[in-house]
């Protein structure tokens, strides 16, 4: 029994370990619990293969078929056409919704505490600085690439009909864009946020009849102050995101429902 | 003419050589294997004489059929007593029902789709979403991410001092996409300025694919819009600019490269 190493054969070890490594990867690929997260057409399923068959399953078998059909005309993913202008503010709006969450867990919206939370954030949370920042030229970014969509839209006529609805919503988009940045504005609570808003609600108040009314509502009062801050917070980061959302799912399920985008020129 | 990329067509080329081969390799095969059940002693005398179709029919296919003949013809015989007028009349009801030349069907007319069917929608030239459109999505999802991250790291967003109601800036200046209706404040009187002008530009913007009645979207033929446009867009680009860059203390016009910037974002 003791003398067993020297004529065995067994092979080295590196290859018994990539043999077992390859089994224990084929065992979990196997898996009921993995075929059942990984729906057919899925990358990571076992034995997938690059097959028309499979480029189908991949969208319709999972949750981007929410989003996109199987297959889209060959000018539309040309990115010359749309500079992907569309679908890059969207997904400013998802960057902007995650680092916003992430800044909520640090503000208070109230006049005494927003300023020195942010400067807080800035100097003593790892990363606080550099998510702000990010909140920040996001935002601008996306105002920016909203107005740009809009261009483009207009220019290669793809407004007109059987589109003609969702430009409406487009454009709805695009205020509550506006709003969006606008209210965040106001939330840092320095020199900068509280004078721009007080340019721009000031404007609001010379609405025709009603317009001290508006004014009162948007301040919630007679002057910018806590209660102020309290409301654009909530506009800011719940009521306002929740109506663009609701427009945005009304808007990609229009792209599809007219035909996907707009044809060439 | 459409550009099939290299891949595919290599991959088209494969799967054309092949299914050739497998069509050389069992022509009748099929047809012998399904006739198999059905084929009445008559025919079954006659098949291994009927030339080339014959010749084709892989040998153990046929030695398969003859053996089943034969355990047909031995059940056949045995239950004979059971139920004697069974087999023969569903053998002479088998053969009631083919044509001359054992044809069991016959083509009476050939009807073109259009006659019948209206079609509505041509053919189009289509790709699969994956992966050409999810790549090229996802590429840009990364690029933004990487832009705002980098830029963020470099550029800090601004927190100026605690708000002070006591203590205006000059100029104070509203956020940059509302400073050309701050420019328009310094030409109208703010109810226009602030609610008309801008209240009537999105009133028209939505209105815009009702207006234009123009069905088509070829640039050339939309030059009254396409200038409409453009010198919309150029107006607010022009005012914004000049809010922003060229507007000092007191709202005053100002050369940047003179009085430097007054202007956060």
């Amino acid at each position: 029994m003791a003398i067993d190493t020297d004529d065995d054969i067994k092979p080295p070890l590196k290859e018994r370990l990539s043999a077992q490594m390859s089994k224990l990867g084929n065992d979990i690929q196997g898996s009921q619990a993995w075929s059942s997260i990984f729906r057919p057409g899925s990358i990571f399923r076992k034995g997938y293969t690059d097959s028309p068959r499979n480029r189908s399953y991949v969208i319709m078998n999972s949750v981007m078929y929410h989003l996109h059909p199987v297959k889209v005309k060959r000018h539309a993913v040309k990115v010359s056409y749309t500079l992907c202008l569309g679908g890059l503010t969207f997904f400013l709006f998802i960057l902007l919704t995650i680092t916003g969450i992430f800044l909520m867990f640090f503000y208070r919206p109230t006049a005494a505490a927003a300023w020195d939370d942010i400067y807080t954030l800035q100097t003593s949370v790892t990363f606080g600085l550099l998510v702000r920042n990010m909140h920040r030229w996001a935002a601008h970014l996306m105002v920016l690439t909203v107005f740009l969509h809009m261009a483009r839209v207009f220019y290669h006529g793809a407004y007109k009909p059987p589109r003609e609805f969702n430009w409406v919503i487009g454009v709805i988009l695009l205020t509550l864009t506006l709003l969006l940045s606008f209210t965040g504005y106001l939330l840092p609570w320095d020199q900068l946020a509280l004078w721009a808003v007080t340019v721009g609600t000031n404007m609001m108040g010379y609405t025709p009849v009603f317009g001290d009314q508006v004014r009162f509502v948007l301040l919630g009062g007679f002057d910018i102050g806590t209660d102020t801050l309290l409301r654009w917070y909530v506009l800011h980061v719940l009521m306002l995101p929740f109506v663009a959302v609701i427009f945005m799912a009304i808007h990609f399920w229009r792209v599809r429902k007219d035909g996907g985008i707009s044809g060439p020129l | 003419m459409v550009e099939v990329p290299e891949h595919l067509r290599k991959r088209a080329e494969e799967a054309r050589a092949k299914a050739e081969a497998a069509k050389a390799a069992a022509p009748g095969g099929d047809a012998a294997a399904s006739d198999e059940p059905e084929t009445t002693e008559a025919q079954a005398a006659t098949t291994p004489d009927s030339g080339d179709a014959a010749s084709k029919i892989p040998a153990h296919l046929l030695e398969r059929s003859r053996a089943a003949k034969a355990a047909a013809a031995g059940q056949a015989d045995a239950p004979a007593a059971a139920a004697p007028a069974a087999a023969p009349a569903a053998a002479a009801a088998a053969s009631a029902a083919t044509g001359p030349g054992g044809h069991t069907q016959r083509l009476l007319t050939v009807v073109k789709s259009g006659s019948i069917q209206d079609v509505k929608s041509m053919p189009q030239d289509k790709v699969h979403v994956w992966p050409h459109l999810l790549v090229v999505e996802f590429a840009a999802a990364l690029f933004i991410t990487a832009f705002s991250t980098i830029f963020s790291i470099f550029v800090n967003a601004p927190l100026l001092e605690l708000a002070n109601f006591n203590e205006t800036p000059n100029p104070s200046k509203a956020p940059w996409y509302f400073l050309g209706l701050q420019e328009l404040l310094t030409m109208f009187h703010p109810m226009v300025a602030g609610v008309t002008i801008p209240g009537i530009g999105i009133f028209l913007l939505i209105l815009a694919p009702y207006i234009d009645k123009n069905p088509s979207n070829k640039p050339e033929d939309r030059k009254f819009a396409i200038s409409l446009m453009t010198i919309h867009l150029m107006f607010w680009a022009v005012l914004v600019m000049i809010g922003s860059f060229f507007r000092g203390p007191g709202f005053n016009f100002v050369f940047p490269w003179e009085a430097g910037l007054f202007f956060e974002l």
